[in-house]
């Protein structure tokens, strides 16, 4: 496994080169979209030229626009950055929605992971018989449903005319846990709808191919069970695509990727955080967020590298694979 | 071998019929085939790519039942049916009592676990053994194929072996519970010939000292003049002519078999301009032809053959060398002679 060391700290190097390039491509975007000007935004509506003039000196946002990058990453690693809108700390607004995001996500991502795995399985296995072609169904109606729609359209026919569940906000786990649970139902539901409608495609169309490998034939050959040839020769290799999806997938929701949900459902988290600050193009939340978001990503991707090699002996080594 | 008072068969096929439906209609994959195995034999089943050799040995051990696909005949083992035995009947025969080793060994072993591992798993399947046990088990057989270091090679994964070694290690674990009957589909079309020889040599010594019966599948002649006891020639889902090696080789009575034999470079005669081929093709198994099947492609055809010819022995004094073919016995001799050795054409 000492292929594995070296492996592991040639992706962290690349992780975070990847950061540093995707700092600087949100620094220059922002600087480039019309109506961003933060001077005026500092300033709010009713600001005269000076007041403008003022604030651009005051800020820095005269500077270069090199120093002015050097200088907002610096407030980024030490949690200086204040948004242009309401002056409130970033890194603070971003500390307070983490626990809503992470509950969200990690309920939702259990949920997506274990449905899509049982629904894949479930179609793959019975191929072509009524149980797939009513899966696959509701995969494609999952996959193809907006977030936000089948959202709106939960809360109002579930949570208001049935009252089953709360239509929104949300409960600290701390309060009151049963409460917690009650308002993240719905929304655990919405963001997994999607999620589980692909991966069961993914899975099924995976194991459909596995199942034609000649291993599959060898380990029938050896007299194990049918089930016994399911689950340790097909499942175990038709997951493997999938595990590292689930993992590009959860890093992209946890670092503040759920915006539609969060904002339906009036969740305080980092996703709805991410969503004011693009409507009020308030730069410094938007920076900090991007980076929260992508070191996730990044971070996700690299741990979905590594179990992939963990998962595929062939991947370890590189260039031996059949 | 003399055929008065023979040993009872090791396995029994009778009157196979296999088909396969498919989008576009049934293709008659095997139809009427019947042999024995004896026990402690090498059987040799020769024939072209498509002409149903695979499809019986799959069948054998039910890896071909499914939906789509339909299944008559018998094929006795040991006093059990198999054709309709259950599901867990054939579990329990496979990998035990009888075992198969496929083509291709690099997609054969799942990539994702140890060798070792899958060697134990074979066992497991239906022995109870523990891990460790297994494990040490797995190592034996590992060295008895004649893989070095095995101690160290039950830990690695399948990428981390050559194609021969792999092929050994199949072959361990096919015959790791010590089953009756090695079936080889094919064992060593997928490696270069030096490795060939070497399987070939290993499988020759499991059968002489363990008295494994084997059934080899190729379309090797080469492979089956090395190591067979006995021949099935199959052309278009049937078998068209059966016999001891020798028979086989020095008095074939088919003229699919003349071709087969014609196509083969000898290196103990001067080489042809051209290198003779069978004209035509295969025929297509949804639609084969009406009686003789090889008809379309033999120079020799007449009005008797589109009569389906039965598997039946026309020559005398040999009692195991069957054929499918309407032409005389005495006149093949003559027919089957081009230019000094035997083959197909018609001699000018």
């Amino acid at each position: 496994m000492e292929g594995m060391g070296r492996f592991i700290i040639r992706r962290l190097v690349g992780m975070a080169a990847v950061l540093f390039v995707i700092s600087i491509l949100v620094f220059l975007i922002f600087n480039v979209i019309p109506n961003s000007d933060p001077a005026q935004r500092i300033g709010g509506k009713n600001a005269n030229p000076e007041l403008i003039a003022r604030i651009n000196e005051d800020w820095g946002f005269n500077d270069p626009l090199p120093q002015q990058y050097v200088s907002t990453m610096k407030k980024v690693f030490t949690g200086d950055l204040v948004s242009y809108q309401n002056q409130r700390n970033v890194s603070d607004q971003i500390e307070k929605g983490i626990p809503v995001t992470f509950s969200l996500c990690i309920g939702a991502g259990i949920i997506w992971l274990l449905l899509g795995i049982v629904f894949g399985y479930l179609s793959a296995v019975k191929a072509g018989q009524a149980t797939d072609r009513s899966l696959t169904i509701l995969a494609l109606i999952g996959i193809s449903l907006p977030v936000f729609w089948l959202g709106l359209v939960l809360q109002y026919y579930i949570g208001n005319k049935l009252g089953l569940f709360p239509i929104g906000d949300y409960v600290k786990f701390t309060e009151d846990p049963l409460q917690w649970v009650n308002h993240l139902i719905l929304p655990w539901f919405t963001l997994a709808v999607l999620f589980i409608g692909f991966y069961s495609r993914v899975l099924r169309s995976n194991m459909l191919d596995v199942m034609d490998e000649d291993y599959v034939r060898t380990a029938r050959a050896k007299g194990l069970s049918e089930r016994q040839v399911r689950l340790k020769h097909v499942l175990r290799n038709s997951l493997i695509p999938v595990i590292t999806l689930f993992g590009l997938d959860f890093g992209a929701v946890i670092g503040g990727g759920a915006i539609l949900t969060e904002t339906v459902y009036n969740l305080p988290g980092v996703g709805q955080y991410a969503g004011q600050s693009v409507a009020s193009l308030d730069l410094p939340p938007l920076i900090g967020i991007t980076m929260f978001g992508a070191f996730f990503i990044v971070f996700f991707n690299t741990i979905v590298d590594i179990v992939y090699a963990y998962l595929d002996p062939r991947i370890r080594l590189g260039a031996q694979a059949a | 071998m003399q055929d008065g008072g023979r040993p009872k068969p090791v396995l029994s096929v009778e009157d196979l019929q296999v088909s396969f439906a498919t989008e576009d209609g049934i293709v008659r994959a095997v139809e009427g085939v019947s042999f024995d195995l004896r026990p402690g034999e090498i059987l040799g089943i020769v024939g072209e790519s498509g002409c149903g050799k695979s499809v019986t040995a799959q069948t054998m051990l039910g890896l071909t039942r499914a939906s789509n696909s339909s299944i008559s005949g018998n094929v006795r083992f040991h006093g059990k049916e198999l054709v309709n035995a259950s599901d867990e009947d054939m579990q329990s025969i496979r990998g035990r009592e009888i075992s198969m080793v496929f083509q291709d060994p690099m997609t054969s072993l799942n990539p994702v676990y140890r060798v070792g591992d899958q060697i134990v798993e074979a066992i497991q399947a239906h022995k109870e053994i523990d891990d460790a046990a297994g494990k040490r088990r797995a190592t034996e057989l590992l060295a008895s194929v004649g893989i070095p270091n095995a101690d160290k090679r039950v830990d690695d994964y399948p990428y981390e072996f050559s194609g021969g070694m792999r092929q050994r290690a199949m072959i361990a674990m096919a015959l790791s519970l010590e089953p009756r009957i090695l079936i080889a589909d094919e064992p060593t079309t997928a490696l270069d010939v030096t490795i060939q020889a070497q399987i070939l040599r290993l499988i020759q010594q499991l059968n002489e000292e363990r008295g494994l019966s084997v059934i080899l599948i190729t379309h090797d002649l080469g492979v089956v003049a090395e190591v067979a006891d006995r021949v099935l020639v199959m052309y278009a889902g049937q078998i068209v002519e059966e016999g001891t090696l020798d028979e086989i080789f020095y008095d074939p009575q088919h003229p699919y078999t003349w071709g087969l034999m014609g196509s083969l470079t000898r290196l103990d005669q001067p080489p042809p301009d051209r290198l003779p081929q069978i004209a035509g093709a295969p025929p297509s198994l949804l639609a084969p032809p009406k009686g003789c099947r090889f008809r379309p492609r033999c120079p020799h055809a007449f009005e008797k053959c589109p009569e389906p010819p039965d598997l039946e022995v026309r020559v005398a004094n040999a009692a195991g060398h069957a054929d499918r073919c309407w032409l005389d016995p005495k006149d093949k001799k003559k027919l089957r002679e081009v230019e000094g050795r035997i083959g197909l054409e018609v001699p000018a």
